[in-house]
């Protein structure tokens, strides 16, 4: 990202308070769930005697049907929910960028074939063989992070490709072509740097997409499984408490919600910042 | 614009083709062998080899493949293995649920969508538009499970306001029961809808609002309000055509989990549960389905819009 970019980015963040706070609760989560072994409790030990206690100081989240400290646990399934966010949006992020490119730099056939398989991807309802494949595997966060990741790159390769396509009708995209560079090196050079920050776009809102994914899945059992646990596997706990401890079923899911938000707030300021077009709406 | 309509039509042949892959595929990908469901302890190798062959399972997959697609095209999709009835009547039982919520939902959101996006665009920086754009975010980001635990908490859990499972009380047959038992999942499914609607005809009426027609009515003395919802309206509602086919797979992927939740008797409900009992028969039907529904809806959505706007009569 150049100097330039960074600029409007800071420029775009001075007026928006929404984004100020976006980028407060991102930077203070992810330290707190990196720093959660910091905590005094063990996430994992069971404590009888004070099982589902109320929010306190001791226990700012109340504790859980096996009396095990629920700010910690969430803290370590933050961990999970904010790694399988952001890996699959590493997979799908380069998958998408990768095939877009190719797809609008070649166009013709190549595109045509790309995009009709992007088209038919698209026609399945993905969530559901998310759900098939997750039940097929077996259980691991591994397998979660590569089967999102696998399945939602297909709006960043159209995005990708509209992008392609406009800049490779650039004069010095053009002249390289004349002078006989690969298209291999034209790529590299020319189109990746002048997509990057379309990418940078995509990419953000992915990792939102990609964070309410997995908690869905985990909801429903078919994700994030024992002995992990992530904040949308917490919820499936959670569920079964309503009546004593609603706190349970509160505190993950503000934290998914406010996750998710900030992610996507960040994500159309960037968008801002990069197209100057766009700053009107 | 017959054309346009046939020419759309025959693009989705390829799809409907790839998606019968893909459910084939489901079954033959499925963990464990499908010989086994057959097996009795008493039967030796030479049985389930025969049954084996029988079954058409030493075949060539791609022979396997045109056996099954005949099989799927004159309406057999096989059994559940779980209760062993027909999955095509399975589906027809669960069918009209699915569609009647993901339809109220469409409508409601599409209605809630656009008045709000557009009173948000006429209000423009100010406070009300401040606390939609706001509200618009929460929309897209709160994760629709928990939207839902949270309303059974309250309307159900606290308030004792509305039913949190099932379509029907046991035994009463009144349409007001019905209503109540479809707020709470029509609301879960369409809160990310309405909110990415109601962004879109926002941004779309403002870029209206500066184009020069809004500017010369409003120099020949036209209030803002009547160039508003007599010119602006009908400009900026066309791209709703196209949301329609837009929101359709959130529709179908949100289906799956608000019916689990909400018990609604549909075909998402029955897709999970299927998923759970490893009922590969089932899973496949349901794949395939849903697919239908998302590819028919887009081809609704783009026969619509070429009715709708003249423009896209005259390219063809």
């Amino acid at each position: 990202m150049n100097s330039k970019l960074l600029s409007n980015v800071t420029e775009q963040l001075k007026e928006n308070s929404l984004g100020k706070i976006s980028i407060f609760v991102i930077v203070i989560l992810t330290f707190a769930s990196v720093l959660a072994f910091l905590s005094p409790y063990d996430p994992n030990k069971i404590d009888v005697m004070n099982r589902l206690a109320a929010p306190s100081k001791q226990h700012p989240f109340g504790t859980d049907e096996m009396g095990r400290d629920y700010f910690t646990r969430a803290l370590y399934g933050g961990r999970v929910s904010l790694t399988v966010g952001f890996l699959s949006m590493i997979i799908s992020t380069t998958i998408g960028t990768i095939v877009g490119t190719i797809s609008g730099y070649f166009g013709g056939k190549v595109d045509s074939f790309i995009m009709r398989f992007v088209d038919i991807l698209m026609s399945i309802p993905t969530f559901f063989l998310i759900l098939i494949l997750n039940a097929y595997l077996k259980p691991g966060v591994q397998n979660i992070i590569i089967i999102i990741g696998l399945f939602s790159w297909m709006s960043i390769a159209r995005i990708v490709r509209g992008e392609t396509i406009s800049i490779k009708e650039r004069e010095y995209v053009q002249y390289s072509q004349v002078i006989g560079e690969k298209s291999s090196v034209i790529i590299k050079k020319h189109i990746i740097p002048n997509i990057f920050p379309t990418v940078i776009v995509a990419a953000t809102l992915n990792i939102a997409s990609a964070i309410l994914m997995e908690s869905s899945l985990s909801f429903l059992g078919l994700g994030v499984r024992q002995p992990n646990s992530s904040w949308g596997s917490m919820l499936k706990y959670a569920q079964g408490y309503m009546e004593e401890a609603p706190y349970l079923a509160f505190f993950p899911g503000i934290l998914i919600l406010m996750t998710v938000l900030s992610f996507n707030v960040l994500g159309d300021i960037f968008r801002l910042a990069f197209e100057p077009k766009a700053n009107d709406d | 614009m017959r054309r346009l309509i046939v020419k759309r039509m025959l693009q989705t042949i390829p799809m409907l083709i790839a998606i019968s892959i893909v459910s084939f595929l489901l079954i033959k990908l499925a963990p464990g062998d499908p010989v086994q469901a057959y097996i009795t302890p008493e039967m030796g190798p030479t049985d389930i080899e025969r049954i084996r062959e029988n079954l058409g399972l030493n075949d060539p997959i791609h022979i396997q493949y045109i056996r099954w697609l005949k099989n799927v095209l004159k309406g057999d999709l096989g059994y559940s293995l779980v209760n062993h009835r027909p999955v095509l009547i399975q589906i027809k039982e669960r069918l009209p649920a699915t569609i009647g919520l993901m339809s109220t939902s469409l409508i409601f959101s599409m209605i809630v969508g656009i008045i709000v996006g557009l009173l948000s665009a006429a209000n423009q920086n100010k406070l009300f538009d401040r606390i939609v754009t706001l509200i618009s975010y929460l929309g897209i980001s709160i994760p629709s499970f928990w939207f839902a635990m949270m309303l059974i908490f309250l309307l159900s859990l606290k308030l004792k306001l509305l039913p949190s499972i099932g379509m029907r009380t046991i035994g009463v047959h009144s349409t007001w029961d019905l209503i109540k038992h479809a707020i709470m999942p029509t609301l879960v499914l369409s809160i990310q809808n309405i909110a990415v609607i109601a962004r879109y005809i926002r941004s779309s009426t403002i870029s209206q609002l500066k184009e020069d027609y809004v500017i010369v009515q409003l120099a020949a003395g036209a209030s803002r309000n009547e160039i508003l919802y007599k010119y602006v309206l009908k400009n900026a509602i066309l791209p709703v055509i196209t949301i329609l086919g837009m929101s359709l797979p959130s529709l179908v992927s949100g289906a799956f989990i608000t019916e689990s939740i909400f018990g609604w008797p549909g075909m998402g409900q029955l897709g999970v549960t299927a998923i759970f009992s490893y009922d590969y028969p089932l899973i496949m039907a349901i794949t395939m389905f849903s697919s239908l529904i998302l590819i028919l809806g887009n081809l609704l959505s783009d026969v619509l819009y070429s009715v709708v706007d003249p423009r896209i009569k005259e390219l063809n």
